[in-house]
């Protein structure tokens, strides 16, 4: 039956030291682990989702405003932060296929690659950031955000709105920026045990729900880069 | 344990894919399509997303089909409060 | 392995099985992760019940008299945050739930015990948060937090109030993701989904709403603490911002959290009614549907929350029909319990009266929220002490009362012993009692135009006889609720050992010994049995001793 656990008493399988006490077997455990990380993200995908909802409103209202805003971040920093990565996803991809293989060194290649990349979107981000504090576009006393709305040369951009534009700029890609460090500092965990060859075929359960996370990370930037960056930027 | 193990040139093709709809958006956006420009930017935002979870998250070879609703439920969910909420945004001028 | 029980000659239950402080503190065991729980859940319900007791002083005269104003805006606010966050939410789910639903579905513990420990320690910290915000000074936003209030104009402790419900938040999230993963992979053979108890059916309904809608909320607090913090504008009308849209965040959880209070009151109600009824549930899979439905429907009715707080006309009217469209599967499981109990052989022991209890009085509060889902009658009744006595009627007539019956039908598989039942009966009655003298009188007086939150009535000094029958009334709960806390502690030590059965219930969890070994079962339990199996049990609910 599909729905009921296999729950034979199989001792072979109690021998595997990876195998938890209140789990019958491997696959039981595995399949635990993998639904666990899926149901965990439907989370994630709720806690972003109420700031898309607070973005999506403040779009509607402040269209203007925010293209104003996102014409002023960079394409080319976002763009390259996008295919960054981009490129990560495929290295933490191929360092789970790499222990369904059993080639450790490429696990640990491919798993140090990812984090590399990770560093490099959080480097790029600061540069971002800075560029944002400089130019006096960051919330608060000292924003300064003269010109006018994308088209319309008569409107100029409402200071208060472009405000909550760069408030959800930052607090969502500062949110996606958090969850990045975690997902290296997950990563640098699960590098050091694939160091000492602890995963291979027949256990590589944190490396899959690992790359899921960081899989899910990186869909939350697709959608962001164009939500962000791309608002009429044809005017 | 009898998963699926996904070939090398797969994995390179999803990820030229994914770089080739990352271009296409930011070509797009340069183009004047109205308001289907969040459609487009949306539409391909999503084919990138799903080739994301079908290849590299494995989620087309999973026998578990529950994973499945559990990331439908959850979109479903995530429209549910985005479109409730803008019922109320968009018809708050209506007479 | 050499145990302490083993050292002493005595069977080794999951009480026994270790001694010391690090034994609880490091425990992955979900029975003592329970029982941790217990502890925690019940300081912060009679933290709350403090400062009801407070407010309802406040209330016996028409002036404001006993503290200030601002001081009465910090009871109620932290009545309602305490009661809610760190009472109501975790309370069955996290007691209860954690304790049964392995033993229930056959497993030796929930999918991921480490997880488990994880979610009590968020609870913890959760809760030492709030009680600083409490030594502190409290927070006065009322527990629903509304901007621009809490994020511009008060100098009170909102953040961190805020950052305790938001830790809290996230172990309400980890429980339901465990639960989830547990029902589905953790059965045992022959536990097919259509023989679970339905106490498991509530706790997998109410992990589905833990788990999407409590992150919203998270992010909410999110946003709010920013907003103070960094002086933002999203939530702020004189910068642009929609106060609107932090009510829309807000209710979008906080609407299906009561959802997730009653649900599993409702999974605790079907047990206790089988069991002394003697009869299988009256339409089973109604039943299972009707949780999930409670669930799904509940998270598209939360702006009935707002008719009056400026959302369009045309979005109060979906609202307002979606909400009627949610008291459906409610009352089909009312229907389906007194169908139950029909030509069953009812015996009156105290789990029962607390169903009884719990069956008439959220029936009356779930139907008094037809009238609010109403927009005409909402319009002169909201913000009344009429909401005031709807939520209570759920909340205390409902899911206290559920919660109390379970702990007096669960409580000699838990502890292995008996409570005093005259004293389990004495209490249920005071219980009852009391809580219709405190809440009635208060649709009365929301009807007649009482506001809510406001600690000064001397401008309608007519109201005060109903005030003081609240008071009263409040009194009497009060006594009821401390009767069990008094006897369960009393049964530890010198209550009459119970055994394995002592309802001759159905159920996995009957089948194992009083308290349970630490790893459940023996040998794994192969299911071939429906649920509710009573027409298989020959003998009655024992006479009470």
């Amino acid at each position: 039956m599909p729905n009921s656990p296999v729950a034979m008493a199989n001792h072979e399988a109690h021998d595997n030291p990876a195998l938890l006490h209140h789990f019958a077997t491997e696959q039981q455990q595995k399949d635990a682990a993998s639904l666990g990380m899926w149901v965990f993200l439907a989370t994630e995908i709720m806690f972003f989702g109420g700031m898309f909802c607070a973005y999506l409103v403040y779009r509607y209202w402040y269209f203007g405003d925010f293209g104003a805003g996102s014409q002023s971040l960079s394409v080319i920093l976002g763009g390259t932060n996008t295919a960054v990565l981009i490129c990560s996803s495929l290295t933490v991809a191929l360092a789970v296929r790499a222990a369904q293989l059993g080639q450790q060194k490429v696990i640990v290649t491919c798993l140090i690659l990812t984090m590399i990349l990770g560093c490099v979107f959080l480097g790029i981000k600061g540069v971002e950031y800075h560029d944002k504090f400089v130019e006096h576009h960051v919330p608060g006393a000292s924003f300064h955000f003269p010109g006018h709305i994308p088209a319309h040369p008569d409107v100029p951009i409402n200071q208060q709105h472009a405000q909550i534009f760069f408030s959800l700029y930052f607090i969502m890609t500062g949110l996606h920026a958090l969850h990045m460090i975690v997902g290296v500092g997950l990563f640098a965990y699960i590098t050091y045990y694939a160091l000492h060859k602890r995963y291979g075929p027949h256990y590589y359960t944190p490396v899959e729900i690992a790359g899921l996370y960081w899989h899910f990370v990186d869909i939350i930037w697709i959608y962001l880069f164009p939500l962000l960056y791309l608002i009429d930027r044809h005017k | 344990m009898s998963e699926h193990i996904s070939s090398l040139k797969l994995y390179i093709g999803i990820w030229i894919a994914l770089l080739a709809g990352t271009l296409l958006t930011v070509i797009a956006a340069g183009i004047d399509l109205g308001p289907f420009n969040a459609v487009v930017a949306l539409t391909i935002a999503t084919i990138k997303a799903t080739l994301v979870v079908l290849f590299f998250m494995h989620v087309k070879y999973a026998h578990e089909k529950f994973t499945k609703v559990v990331i439908v439920s959850a979109l479903f969910w995530l429209a549910i409060l985005l479109a409730l909420s803008m019922a109320d945004y968009t018809t708050r001028l209506w007479t | 392995m050499a145990t302490a029980a083993v050292e002493t000659g005595e069977r080794e239950t999951y009480l026994n099985r270790e001694y010391g402080i690090k034994s609880w503190l490091l425990t992955v065991d979900h029975k003592r992760i329970a029982l941790l729980y217990l502890m925690s859940i019940t300081l912060f319900f009679f933290i709350g019940g403090f400062f009801a007791l407070l407010i309802r002083l406040e209330l016996l005269t028409p002036a404001g008299d006993l503290v200030q104003a601002d001081t009465y805006n910090k009871l109620f606010t932290m009545h309602g945050q305490v009661m809610v966050f760190f009472f109501l939410i975790p309370a069955v789910p996290a007691v209860l739930g954690n304790f049964l639903i392995p033993i229930m579905i056959g497993a030796k513990d929930l999918a991921f015990p480490r997880i488990n420990l994880l979610s009590w320690y968020l609870y913890i910290i959760g809760g030492v948060l709030m009680l600083y915000t409490i030594l502190n000074g409290g927070v006065d936003t009322g527990w629903t937090f509304y901007t621009p209030l809490s994020t511009e104009f008060l100098n009170t402790h909102v953040i961190t109030a805020g950052l305790a419900i938001f830790v809290a938040g996230f172990s309400s999230i980890l429980t339901g993701l465990n639960f989830v993963v547990t029902t589905h992979r953790m059965r045992a053979p022959g536990m097919t989904w259509s023989r679970l108890p339905l106490f498991v059916w509530a706790h997998y309904a109410t992990s589905i709403i833990q788990l999407l809608g409590t992150p919203v909320l998270a992010i909410t607090l999110v946003l709010v603490v920013c907003e103070r913090l960094f002086h933002l504008g999203i939530f702020n009308p004189t910068l642009g911002g929609d106060p609107l849209l932090f009510q829309h965040l807000f209710w979008f959880y906080s609407h299906p959290a009561v959802y997730i209070m009653i649900l599993p009151g409702m999974g605790i109600v079907s047990e206790i009614v089988c069991c002394f009824s003697r009869k299988r549930i009256f339409g089973y899979q109604a039943m299972a549907l009707a949780v999930l439905g409670i669930a799904v429907v509940g998270f598209l009715v939360w702006a009935h929350h707002m008719f009056v707080a400026g959302i369009s006309l045309y979005a109060a009217m979906i609202f307002s029909l979606l909400s009627y469209f949610v008291a459906v599967p409610s009352a089909i499981k009312v229907f389906n319990w007194t169908s139950t109990m029909y030509k069953g052989s009812i015996t009156y022991q105290t789990p029962m009266l607390y169903a009884f209890g719990f069956i008439g009085l959220f029936t009356m509060g779930g139907l008094t929220g037809l009238f609010l889902a109403s927009l005409g009658v909402d319009v002169h009744v909201t913000d009344t002490y009429f909401v005031v006595a709807h939520f209570h009627y759920i909340m205390v007539g409902g899911m206290v009362m559920a919660y109390l019956g379970g702990m007096h039908f669960w409580w000699p598989k838990i502890s292995g012993k008996m409570y005093p039942e005259g004293w389990g009966r004495l209490a249920a009655l005071l219980v009852f009692v009391g809580f219709n003298l405190t809440f009635f009188p208060q649709f009365i007086l929301g009807y007649l135009g009482m506001p809510r939150r406001y600690w000064d009535y001397s401008h309608s000094p007519e109201f005060q006889i109903l005030n003081v029958l609240s008071t009263a009334g409040a009194t009497v709960l009060a006594v009821g609720y401390l009767l069990p806390m008094i006897y369960f502690l009393w049964s530890m030590r010198y209550g009459k050992p119970a055994p394995a059965n002592p309802w001759n219930a159905a159920g996995l969890e009957w089948m194992i010994p009083s308290p349970p070994p630490t790893f459940n079962f023996d040998l794994e339990p192969v299911v071939t049995w429906e649920a509710y199996n009573y027409d298989q049990i020959k003998e009655e609910v024992p006479v009470a001793q």
